[in-house]
């Protein structure tokens, strides 16, 4: 069997209702996340008035950033990602979620050369990824406004 | 309102990336790292700006945030700065989500090992 017709063996026994089962799963999980992350929006702005809306949001992030941490740190996360798949890795708390985990499997290296070198062995490529495109897109608005 | 519309379209997007996971067998970097341009990407066709103010974290929340809020520092820092802000505008914006998983990541390290799975 070539892998072509492996391919399309499997997708003939998953059952279909199985992917929407786990799309539906991944949907509330994720949606609740960020209705979490609107909640602490709508508390931290009563809270800290003065605040503008990035630095509230920058607030929001980092708290969330900061249970997806602990949460994984229990070993509830894993639970959660086990239940929810995209539900979990696609929101920030994923992004945690794999600087986390990595700092925890890595430990046993020692905390430079294990925890701290390996920590962003999953979320690195995110924020290489990110700052390159953000900086080719500046690039490009840079010089599109030298000639407006 | 704003509520709702978190919840619908945050789960929207998660489901997206269950639906990659299904179909594609990507691994949960690439996935996040293609969130991660989806969102500088609308973010520069200025359909992210909208998209928060409708649906609030439901956007901000999922990855997509992450790199709608690089090249939105970007260009701010651009209109403040001038040339600099290319280079500064991107990490500035988004430091306080960095610097925290960082941090965090580091302590829960510290303290807690590796269960066996």
């Amino acid at each position: 069997m070539d892998k072509a017709e492996y391919a399309a063996y499997i997708k003939k026994i998953t059952p279909k209702s199985k992917v929407w089962c786990s799309l539906l799963r991944a949907f509330i999980v994720g949606g609740l996340i960020c209705l979490l992350g609107e909640g602490l929006n709508a508390l931290y702005k009563m809270w800290l008035p003065n605040y503008d809306q990035t630095q509230i949001g920058a607030l929001v992030s980092s708290t969330l950033i900061f249970l997806a941490s602990v949460l994984t740190g229990l070993g509830v996360y894993d639970k959660i990602g086990y239940f929810a798949g995209g539900g979990s890795i696609v929101p920030i708390t994923g992004f945690s979620n794999s600087i986390t985990s990595a700092a925890m499997e890595f430990r046993k290296e020692g905390i430079i050369f294990g925890t701290c070198a390996n920590m962003f062995k999953i979320a690195g490529p995110v924020i290489v990824v990110g700052t390159a495109i953000a900086m080719l897109c500046g690039l490009g608005y840079f010089i599109v406004g030298l000639f407006l | 309102m704003i509520f709702l519309w978190a919840f619908l379209i945050g789960g929207l997007i998660c489901a997206l990336g269950q639906l990659l996971i299904l179909k594609t067998n990507w691994t949960p970097a690439r996935i996040l790292v293609s969130f991660v341009v989806l969102g500088a990407i609308l973010q520069v066709c200025t359909v992210f700006e909208p998209l928060k103010k409708f649906a609030g974290a439901g956007v901000t929340t999922p990855i997509t945030g992450f790199g709608a809020g690089l090249v939105k520092g970007t260009f701010e820092n651009i209109d403040k700065y001038g040339f600099i802000g290319i280079f500064t505008g991107g990490l500035t914006a988004m430091s306080a989500g960095i610097a925290v998983a960082i941090v965090s990541g580091l302590m829960i390290g510290m303290l807690f090992k590796s269960r066996s799975k």
